[in-house]
């Protein structure tokens, strides 16, 4: 069980809604975690290495927030053999599909991209029988 | 003046996945539970994430080029073909397996560094995967 949270949760979508409003004004990119992880693997860090930095602000910022104030949420992460079997399918994934969450569930469908609304109802589709196989069909063992 | 902004934008994207607790795989696995114990939380941070990128968006659509870089760089390719839907279908599959898409996994890489290293070694590796096979 986890906790119902629209305000938090609202809010939280909002500074991302903003975080994606900025690169759209300021840079004239998309803040897709895809395409930004795969270019900074392949050293294409972009104009003044945008995205490493980028990558700086996600990745110190949640810690620094957390030792301000502890998540509300708190941490329940699945075992180790989910979290690996599901991080290279989302690795290999979102390449086969040109984006993840970040790219298409937000930058893309903000752009009304007929791409990105197809990628969207596809993984959440996907996710969704996903978790009812594993919970209600397999009783919750992966 | 890049730098700064590029680390602004990325502090903005982090905290506000931390503040609507994407940073939490069992809240991403009970949203995906619509038969058990369904969260709708990540309704709402889609729907207060979309419009305020589309505003965003749209100033962009209205201007010569964005304020900073030279050139726009958004895709344009408009064709919903296989490799969008078979792509996307994997990734929906290990987005369900493990409550962790990219985003939230770096946003939580240092606060649980145990849990999510191994995921992005894994991502990474799947990540590596798509370019011996397809390129």
């Amino acid at each position: 069980m986890t906790e119902f949270t629209p305000i938090l949760s609202l809010s939280g979508g909002v500074l991302i809604g903003l975080s994606a409003a900025a690169a759209f004004v300021l840079f004239g990119r998309i803040i897709g975690m895809t395409g930004i992880l795969a270019r900074t693997l392949d050293f294409d860090f972009g104009e003044g290495s945008w995205r490493p930095f980028f990558l700086i602000g996600l990745v110190v910022t949640p810690l620094v927030l957390s030792m301000i104030a502890p998540s509300p949420h708190g941490f329940e992460p699945m075992g180790l053999v989910p979290m690996i079997i599901g991080g290279f399918l989302v690795g290999y994934g979102s390449r086969v599909g040109s984006g993840c969450t970040s790219g298409h569930g937000i930058c893309g469908i903000s752009r009304l991209s007929k791409r990105s609304i197809a990628a969207t109802c596809t993984f959440m589709t996907t996710a969704v029988i996903t978790v009812f196989v594993i919970r209600h069909v397999l009783g919750g063992a992966l | 003046m890049t730098q700064i902004i590029a680390l602004v934008i990325g502090a903005l994207f982090g905290g506000g996945l931390y503040l609507a607790g994407m940073t939490n795989p069992s809240k991403i696995v009970n949203f995906l539970d619509i038969a058990g114990s369904w969260d709708p939380s990540l309704i709402f941070v889609m729907g207060g994430g979309i419009p305020v990128a589309a505003i965003g968006f749209l100033m962009l659509k209205k201007r010569e080029k964005p304020m900073i870089f030279d050139d726009i760089q958004v895709p344009s390719y408009g064709v919903i073909d296989k490799p969008l839907i078979i792509g996307s279908g994997i990734f929906g599959i290990g987005w369900g397996v493990s409550g962790l898409c990219p985003g939230p996994a770096f946003a939580s890489v240092l606060m649980e560094p145990a849990v999510i290293i191994p995921y992005l070694i894994a991502l990474v590796i799947g990540s590596l995967a798509y370019e011996r096979i397809h390129r």
